[in-house]
């Protein structure tokens, strides 16, 4: 029934998912897993209540040393990248003159002269691109490894519990958004206390070449299998589980036509942290005000709202929805969208064009789900 | 594999047909609802509507998709099965129990013997899959 996948790129990954059962799709020109046997509603349940694998080996890798990585990747992204510090990780953005964003990125501090930029999969080419073609006097080395890495994510309330036993690291030391170099399961890795999916837990990067090693001793010490073991996600409870903690995904909420500050992410723009490609842009957004905002919304109706159908306003179609799904764990169906900032406010009503059909809903703050603070 | 009854029609939009004196009780294949995933919304019409064979009479939606179902023969929609409403997951657990969506009084009773018997129905998804 789908296309032969000749053409698509293989994470390490990919046999350890068709053994298990893994249905394989097309995405971003990777052959990925959208979900296993269990099926998504379980998969995102069991990481909101227990714990899920994911392999996200198909992100990109960019490491840039020098004595000039701090100032070169501050002048590209918003982010602050002079406020880490060894062993911290942060949420940024690689933006265009326009305030628009090429790609939303992590970047790791190992040191002062070498940093990592994990990206998006579907960008990785773009980014690489234009990281290089934005090269200035700046003494950097840059390279793409992305197929050196694996990245696996062990997310979740018994994240910390499961990985544990495998490593000497006191995980409970690990900050939030911080990380360690260390081994696991005897293997060289990074242990990344990050995530995108609302819970707590870890990334783990290794060689490539350790992927299967450490993804099925992971599912051993997570008692994959048992009633509440830890179970492998694909990408459909991935998208779920990030849009119920309104977190954006590339291609979606945010593009090339998207600024930092409709988008809300208004916290990785350092305007005062020096020039940097788009601070002008965004600057003066920032003083006049943003026209329209992404908002998230709760369909009131029945009926399940879904990318790209129209938002309408006392009748008038004023933005488009970039996400909808039924979110699982909340048992609500919900979405988030593009509204003008003169119509809309959270409580207020707006209506959905389900495939011709009107479908009530109404704004409300985001994210939709917090986890428990423990 | 998916089960695939004997003693029912099928059409290659991967519906199935009981037949029952001149009422064609309608639904979707295991086949289908094992490629979908978990139904979490089924969207079916109104008694007394009329409807063309081949023709879409609602949706069905996982958490990833949507995925319109069509009429395998003609006729009037004299019950819909409500129980979708509150469980959708019926059609994911029974799906040719439980899980059927309407029941249409046949407009033309020959149009079921151009559907796919069980046999032809497996080597059809046999053939789509490869």
């Amino acid at each position: 029934m789908n296309a032969p996948a000749l053409e698509l790129k293989r994470t390490p990954l990919n046999s350890a998912h068709r053994r298990l059962g893994g249905r394989m799709v097309e995405f971003g020109g990777w052959d990925m897993p959208v979900q296993y046997p269990a099926g998504t509603m379980t998969e995102h349940l069991r990481t909101r209540t227990h714990a899920g694998l994911f392999d996200v080996s198909h992100m990109g890798e960019i490491e840039v040393r020098g004595p000039d990585a701090i100032p070169f990747v501050n002048r590209l992204t918003s982010n602050d990248a002079a406020k880490l510090i060894d062993g911290q990780a942060q949420y940024s953005a690689l933006t265009t003159p326009e305030g628009t964003v090429i790609d939303d990125l992590l970047v790791y501090r190992f040191a002062e002269d070498r940093l990592l930029l994990v990206v998006n999969a579907g960008t990785t080419e773009k980014d690489w691109d234009w990281i290089t073609s934005h090269r200035g006097d700046e003494k950097v080395e840059l390279r793409n490894v992305s197929a050196e890495y694996c990245q696996i994510a062990v997310q979740g309330p018994d994240a910390l519990s499961i990985l544990q036993p495998l490593t000497t690291v006191p995980l409970d030391e690990i900050k939030y958004y911080h990380f360690t170099e260390d081994k696991v399961d005897g293997v060289a890795a990074i242990v990344s206390r990050t995530g995108y999916t609302g819970e707590d837990g870890f990334e783990v990067y290794a060689a490539a070449d350790k992927a299967e090693q450490l993804w099925n001793k992971i599912l051993e010490a997570g008692k994959y299998g048992e009633e509440y073991g830890l179970l492998p996600c694909g990408l459909a409870a991935r998208n779920t589980l990030r849009l119920e903690a309104g977190m954006c995904l590339y291609g979606h909420e945010i593009d090339e036509t998207t600024t930092l500050l409709e988008a809300n992410l208004g916290w990785i723009c350092k305007l005062n942290k020096g020039d940097f490609i788009g601070r002008e842009r965004l600057a003066k957004q920032k003083e006049e005000g943003i026209k329209r905002q992404l908002v998230g919304f709760e369909v009131t109706d029945r009926g399940i709202a879904r990318d790209g159908q129209d938002v309408l306003i006392d009748g008038q179609r004023v933005g488009q929805v970039t996400s909808g799904s039924p979110a699982p764990f909340l048992k609500k169906n919900i979405g988030m969208a593009y509204i003008p900032v003169e119509s809309g406010s959270e409580g207020g009503a707006i209506e959905i064009d389900v495939r011709g059909r009107l479908v009530g809903a109404q704004i409300v703050p985001l994210p939709f789900y917090k986890r428990p603070k423990t | 594999m998916a089960n695939v009854p004997e003693n029912l029609h099928y059409s290659k939009d991967h519906e199935w047909v009981r037949v029952e004196g001149d009422t064609a009780v309608v639904g979707i294949t295991d086949h289908a609802q094992e490629q979908l995933g978990d139904v979490v919304y089924v969207e079916l019409p109104k008694p007394g509507e009329d409807f063309a064979a081949h023709e879409s009479f609602g949706s069905v939606e996982s958490v990833k998709a949507v995925s319109e179902i069509f009429t395998p023969v003609s006729g009037k929609v004299t019950e819909v099965n409500q129980t979708l409403n509150d469980e959708p997951e019926k059609v994911n657990q029974d799906p040719y129990g439980e899980g059927w969506m309407i029941k249409l009084k046949m407009s033309s009773r020959g149009e079921v013997d151009s559907l796919l018997t069980a046999a032809e129905y497996e080597d059809f998804t046999k053939a789509e899959s490869e």
